[in-house]
């Protein structure tokens, strides 16, 4: 399966494993790793970004592919739709059928509201469902929620909001109860305690997980929660605009059934966008480890209706994508083989890089190691460098690998490599959205009362770079928050009349600012058909 | 130019690069995905697939999105197929092997085939995880069940009509609520946070001025 060449390296990643076992690696100094961000980290490549020309966050940066999004038309410009002919009429929409989307349906609906789920795919395509390594909670005696702000606030570069982060930490506990309670099967020891490990950047073992399917373990239940609850679901449908009433207040939205085309109204008197991120832009052509529909739909639909964006600029690239065999390229190798011990190593077999620094600095160190320090491996799309799994087996006994991170050992072994015996090759790839709609300590958005996000599509819980295991945590904390708020508020809104006028008025600053453009969007899905002429 | 392979969507034929998964080189053939595409990386079961080699009468499964394309492969992608889900309330059920004749009685009806393990994309042993679900045995039933992706291969290939995914997740919601023991660490910090513990600490870690937080986060000491 290896290339000649990989064979060769493998064997100098053998020869130096026995004296790595048990090193100390040492961890970067904050200078290092700040001269180490500017120079390799992608969110430091200008040209990757551009500037934003119309609407709240105008003369600030955001990546290009976002960018003409946010100068595109909306699709529905010149459509003749007909608000008088509602089709869905609730008190909450949910805008994506997520952790976020879910949580938030469920929490809604157990306060009594009349609330409904669309989504662009089916219930549970989400990145949610991806998540593979695990959920952060400080709830070790050992743990507090101050040392998980402490914690994320630094890993963040101290720009998270205080009061979105005191959220997530302290709520964090109470979302972990929550999910066992609703059948969530954490990896427990037989005395109940949380089986838990480090991330990076983390300074308290408190990574929750089960196995590394976390995610999905997390989203499945969501999930059959909300078919149990009996909560509509609308799916292959996708929001494609905003409804505002004439009192500036959101009123709903355009839905597009993504297979027959037709348009369908749906009116409530709060709205929850939770739309997910925006990996299938393919920022600065890396691939992603995100699912199908991840294209940022909700930042374009919510900033046309003037909503403003936070921290559009910074994006997580997971240090560790795959970067071999091709078939999986870009797909996520979970943090988690790096908190069982496994260690980044280059070409040479030198382990270049303490395993557990955060997300944004293992990126820029291996994209650092494949570029000017040439140390990289070469693969037939790249390079990468080696993730010591057999580390793993010899660290934490025999079994471990299959035991703790079955869903990767099931996966390399669809293309005959066994991990547990040999390295994989790693590559970063787009993970996630740092920034998204701006949101206030209740989850409302600022500039329009009844609109409110939840998880990735909101900017600033975490600042300008997450944690492992924190994104889990924001979609539950954040999710169900806005479920509750939302189906509150709802009770308090008298819709006005029904307007899409807010499109016009965004046609007219796009023409104003010289920007003529034949693209539409929210993009929906990529584009990856190929057509012989 | 890259090595070429055969392949029929749906009876047709397409010719594609050997290195491609069958969901790429569908995109490749031209197809455009909206049904049969989830996550694109083998977690959420949307493209489950069945497909048959040229020659060789044995039918196959697969999830599109991680498996190679072959040489003479007959596929046809199953983007819906009817499982039945039933509904409960998970706060009222108990986990009794009652609960499963009662939400899932079609689990009795089981011939022993093995034609759902035989299909498992995830190439779990389906029937015995059924087996252990007709006995009530939850605990074994979750563990044998935990990886799955909910495609639904198995339950296309089943005479009985068992919708086996669906069992595996009452299973899993029953063991995790009910029968995995009570982790009181969790338990004692829900009621520490609720009773305001960490209240005024909070607050003073977010009033702390940057450089302050600099000095707190580059300091702190890290568990070993």
């Amino acid at each position: 399966m290896f290339t000649q060449t990989m064979l060769e390296s493998i064997k100098k990643v053998e020869s130096t494993r026995s004296a790595r076992i048990g090193a100390v690696l040492e961890r970067m100094s904050a200078k290092e790793k700040e001269e180490l961000l500017k120079a390799y980290h992608p969110d430091h490549r200008e040209d990757g970004f551009d500037t934003i020309k119309i609407g709240p966050n105008a003369g600030q940066k955001a990546p290009c592919e976002l960018v003409k999004l946010l100068h595109s038309n909306s699709r529905i410009l010149n459509e003749n739709i007909d608000l008088s002919k509602i089709d869905y009429d609730v008190d909450v929409l949910v805008i994506g059928g997520g952790g976020a989307g879910a949580s938030a349906a469920i929490e809604a609906h157990n306060a009594g509201a009349d609330v409904m789920i669309v989504t662009k795919l089916r219930i549970g395509d989400a990145n949610t469902m991806m998540a593979e390594g695990g959920i952060q909670a400080a709830d070790k005696p050992n743990d507090s929620p101050v040392q998980h702000y402490i914690d994320a606030f630094g890993g963040g570069h101290f720009a998270a909001r205080p009061e979105l982060l005191r959220r997530l930490v302290m709520e964090a506990p109470d979302a972990i109860a929550w999910l066992n309670s609703l059948g969530v099967m954490f990896d427990k020891d037989e005395n109940g305690d949380m089986v838990t490990t480090h991330g990076g950047g983390t300074s308290r073992k408190r990574m929750h997980a089960c196995k590394d399917y976390s995610g999905a373990e997390i989203m499945r239940n969501l999930r059959d929660e909300v078919l149990n609850r009996k909560i509509p679901v609308v799916d292959f449908t996708s929001a494609v605009e905003l409804i505002m009433d004439d009192k500036g207040q959101a009123a709903g939205a355009v839905l597009l059934n993504m297979e027959t085309g037709d348009y369908l109204v749906a009116r409530a008197k709060t709205v929850i966008i939770a739309t997910g991120g925006a990996g299938r832009l393919h920022y600065q052509n890396f691939p992603t480890s995100n699912h199908y529909g991840a294209t940022a739909d909700g930042l374009v639909l919510g900033y046309r209706a003037g909503a403003p964006l936070l921290y559009q600029d910074t994006i997580q690239y997971h240090p560790t994508g795959v970067a071999y065999p091709s078939q999986l390229f870009g797909a996520l190798v979970t943090e988690k083989v790096r908190s069982l011990g496994a260690m980044l190593v280059n070409v040479n077999g030198q382990a270049f890089m303490h395993p557990l620094e955060t997300r944004d600095v293992a990126a820029a160190a291996i994209i650092r190691e494949c570029s000017d320090r040439k140390l990289g491996v070469n693969t037939p799309l790249g390079s990468g460098v080696w993730l010591d799994t057999p580390m793993i087996e010899i660290i934490g006994g025999e079994g471990t690998i299959e035991k703790r991170i079955p869903a990767m050992l099931r996966m390399y072994m669809n293309y005959g490599i066994d991990m547990r015996k040999v390295p994989i090759l790693v590559y970063p790839t787009l993970h996630y959205q740092n920034g998204g709609l701006e949101i206030n300590g209740e989850g409302f958005t600022n500039t329009i009362p009844n609109l409110l996000v939840a998880g990735e599509a909101v900017g600033g819980i975490h600042g300008r770079n997450r944690l492992m295991g924190n994104s889990l945590l924001d979609i539950i904390v954040f999710g169900r928050n806005a479920g509750k708020k939302a189906s509150a508020k709802a009770k308090e809104i008298t819709l006005g009349k029904l307007s899409l006028s807010h499109l016009e008025k965004y046609a007219k600053e796009l023409e104003e600012a010289g920007i003529a453009t034949d693209c539409v969007s929210p993009m929906l899905l990529p584009d990856y058909t190929r057509h012989e002429r | 130019m890259a090595d070429m392979v055969n392949v029929f969507f749906f009876g047709k034929k397409y010719s594609v690069p050997a290195d491609m998964t069958v969901m790429t080189a569908m995109e490749y053939a031209g197809y455009t995905l909206k049904r049969g595409c989830g996550c694109r990386h083998g977690f959420c079961g949307a493209c489950a697939t069945i497909y048959r080699i040229k020659g060789d009468n044995e039918l196959k499964t697969c999830l599109a999105c991680q498996k190679q394309v072959e040489d003479g492969m007959y596929v046809a992608s199953i983007p819906f197929f009817p499982t039945d889900k039933r509904a409960y309330d998970i706060n009222q059920i108990k986990p009794t092997q009652q609960i499963m004749m009662e939400l899932y009685p079609e689990i009795y009806s089981c011939i022993g085939c093995n034609a759902c393990t035989n299909a498992c994309t995830q190439k779990l042993d389906v029937m015995h995880y059924i087996a252990y679900a007709q006995r009530g045995e939850f605990e074994k039933c979750a563990e044998e069940s935990f990886d799955c992706v909910g495609c639904g291969c198995c339950s296309v290939r089943c005479p009985a009509g068992i919708s086996h995914p669906m069992v595996g997740v009452l299973a899993r919601r029953l063991t995790g609520k009910y029968l995995a023991p009570e982790t009181l660490h969790l338990k004692d910090r829900v009621e520490q946070v609720n009773s305001g513990a960490f209240d005024e600490l909070i607050e003073q870690v977010m009033q702390k001025p940057i450089t302050e937080m600099k000095e707190l986060y580059n300091n702190r000491d890290i568990e070993k």
